[in-house]
């Protein structure tokens, strides 16, 4: 046995054998108005048939549409390693003729996701914890415009701050590179004039080789990508079939780089930083939010220690489980009830007073 | 008696007479075209569709020329309305076109009133040419026609359906203009899915009962090609201004890395189909439908609304002429009314601050009145006073005469009788005591100057103080001291 070899040299061995038994799951939620190719860019990045059999409404009925949250999953396997992919998807949006406030219910969603976490973390039993926080948000943008809408701003900056956003511009095949290109550079100075932070690729270290540099670097001019989904496989030759959108004058090839950011997307998404969207989700999005839930929870715990101290002797590491709606409403009542009093003793003072005054007047 | 002569002219059955020879009343419609041509055409075209979707390009590669444009931001507060109007030239066929942009169209976030000015401005343009046509004097054949002949909606490519925007806009449009829809950026949709989107483009239209405008197949040399165009609605367009070699030749085309899609390729897209519908077939017959159609509702619309009828209460049809004095006659009718009611007011306001004044004077008066009569009360009571002083200084004057003829009396009696000393000796020790003061001797006591000012004087002893003042201040005669 050789002395000077001691073992932990496995551990990332270890590691890989435990995550695959574990498996993995993943969130991502789509977002953008409808026919902008979502559901087709889904089903081609996971070579799946998620949307086989869905309805599309007529435009009489999207007149007044809400938006609606659509929850899809799927067991992926791959190499014996699982991944459980949630698609959250939402119908609606942008398609009202008056859109004001209609991504509420997915700040709403994502933020409850959150609570849900939040709740199981500091519960007791912690066995069997779903994670059903949302890890990436691709938003679609429309090639046919200049650049960001008002909506696509007003999206953008109400979700920046809760969920990693990857913007792609969608049906990239109604672009000439050109215009691809003058498209991006047009949308990367609009979020930045409108200060929209978006998920940042991290920078890879320099003790990497040159092509992974090179090619990181790549990624990151590419943002935002421009893609192209498709379900069809073309077949040109016996040999040569491909996925594909065919038109009369030639063939888009879905997985060509020269043709769209299709294949940079999946890598990204998939092949390289998967695990690093869910990292951020949970280190950065996540800690943002528990640290804002328990600072609220504290302001109220500061004035009603009196009853959180009883609680606490009962649970020693148990946090109040009233949910926050609740406490706020008490703590509203509470400072009625208090400014009530406060005006009746001030009101029963000026009676007083003003008997005083009269009995002294006689 | 003329009308019922009008009607049995109409009536009349008419006679095809046959010619004997070559008249020459055929070079009739020749002679209309060459007049036309000489004044020139107008055309208007109305561009609705979201910012970016294509239109200006659309209408360059149309028209193949540049028409300026700058690149349009998305973050129009309202929608607005741009026309602008270019002179082109054909051969010798003159056209005065006008573009109208409907300048950031969908791009708000609340689109519930983005089709208002659309359909604001179609009225206005529909009102301006009302009222030229109801002036006394009147130009319409040099009147500068602003009417929208047509309105190219641009269909944005999803490949599922409509937007709910397009149909809510397209119901408010289809009864004022022509409506042409168009599927813009066409060459992102493949062959099979245009085919789909189409058909349910067209059943969306006509299960919401929008009314867009058909090529007209009543004319035999068109019906044909108009019938079979008719199908190919809406149309799915590819604008370029671009070019690209392709072959030996260079065409207008899009160039991508998968192919090049050339805009008058037929079988790419169908911008040939809409160019020969809308310029070269049809561009008269869009002309007529606005103005015998869409224009002669809104007139029918807005003059039933000032009140006209075509036919009064007895059913005899009425001549605009008559409908008008009598409008007219009303509306005099009722200015004048309000002017005498004005007038009235004016008057009864003027009346009110008269008598107002008028009280006003008069309490003035009173109070200078009662002022005066005040006045003259004190006046009278101050003289009494005086008289009274006078009289009593009078008075005391002529004691003290008394007194001093007494005294010489009792002087020249003192050498006769002594008895009388000690009333001498009062008297002397009076008149030395008279002495210093006022000297007395004969009964010309000079008082002061005969026209006494009224003293302003509170009491009568005030009085006497200063009548005394004012005696020692007098002027002498006869020289005292």
């Amino acid at each position: 046995m050789d002395k000077e070899y001691v073992g932990f040299a496995t551990l990332p061995n270890q590691l890989h054998r435990k995550s695959v038994k574990k498996g993995f799951d993943f969130t991502l939620m789509v977002a953008g108005e409808s026919g902008l190719g979502k559901s087709t860019l889904i089903d081609s990045l996971f070579l799946t048939d998620l949307y086989k059999d869905r309805t599309l409404l007529d435009a009489q009925a999207r007149i007044p549409q809400t938006l609606v949250i659509e929850r899809r999953a799927v067991e992926l396997e791959e190499g014996g390693v699982r991944v459980k992919l949630t698609v959250v998807d939402t119908p609606g949006f942008g398609d009202a003729v008056d859109n004001a406030d209609c991504w509420g219910s997915i700040v709403d969603y994502i933020d409850q996701q959150f609570e849900q976490f939040f709740r199981d973390e500091s519960g007791l039993n912690r066995k069997n914890i779903t994670d059903g926080r949302v890890h990436c948000c691709l938003y679609f943008l429309s090639p046919f415009g200049h650049g960001l809408r008002p909506l696509d701003v007003a999206f953008l900056r109400a979700v920046q701050h809760k969920v990693n956003i990857v913007p792609v511009i969608g049906r990239a095949d109604a672009l000439t590179p050109r215009e691809v290109g003058a498209m991006k550079e047009k949308i990367r100075q609009e979020l930045e004039e409108n200060a929209i932070s978006i998920y940042q690729f991290p920078d890879c270290d320099s003790d990497e080789d040159e092509e992974f540099k090179a090619q990181d670097a790549e990624l990151k001019r590419s943002i935002p990508f421009a893609v192209v989904g498709s379900n069809d496989i073309v077949r040109e030759t016996k040999e040569k079939a491909f996925r594909g959108r065919t038109y009369p004058w030639g063939a888009v090839e879905v997985e060509n780089p020269a043709h769209c950011d299709f294949l940079k997307l999946r890598t990204m998404l998939v092949r390289t930083h998967m695990h690093d969207l869910k990292e951020v989700t949970q280190e950065i999005h996540y800690e943002n939010y528990r640290a804002q839930c328990i600072q609220s929870l504290s302001r109220v715990g500061a004035r009603d220690r009196a009853s959180r101290m009883k609680l606490s002797r009962q649970s020693a590491t148990e946090l109040p489980l009233l949910p926050l709606e609740t406490e706020k409403l008490i703590r509203e009542k509470d400072e009625e009830l208090r400014r009530m009093q406060e005006m009746l003793q001030k009101m029963q003072a000026q009676m007083q007073q003003s008997q005083g005054e009269q009995s002294a007047a006689l | 008696m003329a009308a019922t002569d009008l009607e049995r002219f109409c009536n009349e059955e008419k006679r095809n007479l046959s010619l004997g020879g070559h008249v020459g009343f055929d070079s009739l419609p020749d002679q209309l075209v060459s007049k036309s041509v000489t004044q020139g055409f107008s055309f208007n075209i109305l561009c609705v569709g979201e910012t970016g979707i294509g239109k200006s390009t659309l209408m360059n590669t149309l028209f193949n020329t540049t028409f300026e444009t700058e690149e349009a931001s998305h973050y129009e507060n309202a929608v607005r309305l741009r026309p602008r109007t270019y002179d082109l030239q054909e051969s010798n066929v003159h056209l005065k076109l006008t573009i109208v942009d409907a300048v950031g169209f969908g791009d708000q976030i609340n689109k519930d009133e983005s089709y208002r000015p659309v359909v604001d401005y179609i009225d206005t343009q529909f009102e301006n040419y009302l009222q030229e046509e109801l002036k006394i004097r009147r130009s319409l054949f040099n009147y500068h026609d602003t009417r929208i002949h047509v309105c190219l909606y641009f269909i944005t490519p999803t490949g599922h359906s409509l937007k709910s925007l397009d149909l809510v806009t397209m119901k408010k449009l289809d009864s004022k203009v022509n409506i042409i829809p168009i599927i813009a950026k066409a060459d992102t949709i493949s062959k099979s899915e245009l085919h789909k989107f189409k058909i349910k483009i067209m059943s969306e239209l006509v299960s919401n009962g929008v009314q867009i405008y058909q090529f007209p197949t009543d004319d035999e040399a068109v019906a044909e090609i108009n019938s079979v165009m008719n199908a190919h609605l809406p149309f799915a367009v590819v604008g370029s201004t671009e070019e690209v070699k392709v072959g030996n030749k260079l065409v207008r085309a899009r160039q991508y890395p998968w192919g090049v899609v050339q805009v008058e390729n037929e079988s790419h897209c169908d911008f040939v189909k809409l160019r020969e519908m809308l310029i070269r077939v049809n561009m008269e017959d869009l002309r007529e439908q606005t103005h015998t159609r869409h224009y002669e509702l809104y007139r029918r619309c807005k003059l039933e609304e000032m009140g006209f009828k075509d036919t009064d209460p007895d059913s005899q049809p009425f001549s605009l002429q008559e409908t008008y004095e009598t409008k007219r006659k009303e509306f005099l009718g009722e200015l004048q009314k309000k002017e005498e009611e004005m007038r009235q007011m004016f008057v009864n306001k003027v009346k009110e601050t008269e008598s107002e004044l008028k009280e006003k004077e008069r309490e003035l008066h009173e109070k200078f009145e009662h002022l005066k009569r005040i006045h003259q009360e004190e006046k009278r009571k101050v003289e009494e006073k005086r008289r009274e002083l006078e009289e009593e200084m009078n008075a005391f004057n002529k004691r003290k005469l008394a007194v001093e003829t007494l005294q010489s009396q009792s002087l020249q009696a003192t050498s006769q009788q002594p008895l009388k000393k000690d009333k001498d000796k009062k008297n002397r020790s009076v008149i030395t005591g008279n002495q210093s003061g006022v000297s007395l001797s004969n009964s010309k006591v000079m008082i002061t100057k005969a026209n006494v000012e009224p003293l302003n004087c509170s009491s009568w002893w005030h009085a006497i103080q200063c009548c005394s003042c004012l005696v020692k201040n007098a002027t002498w005669r006869e020289g005292f001291i």
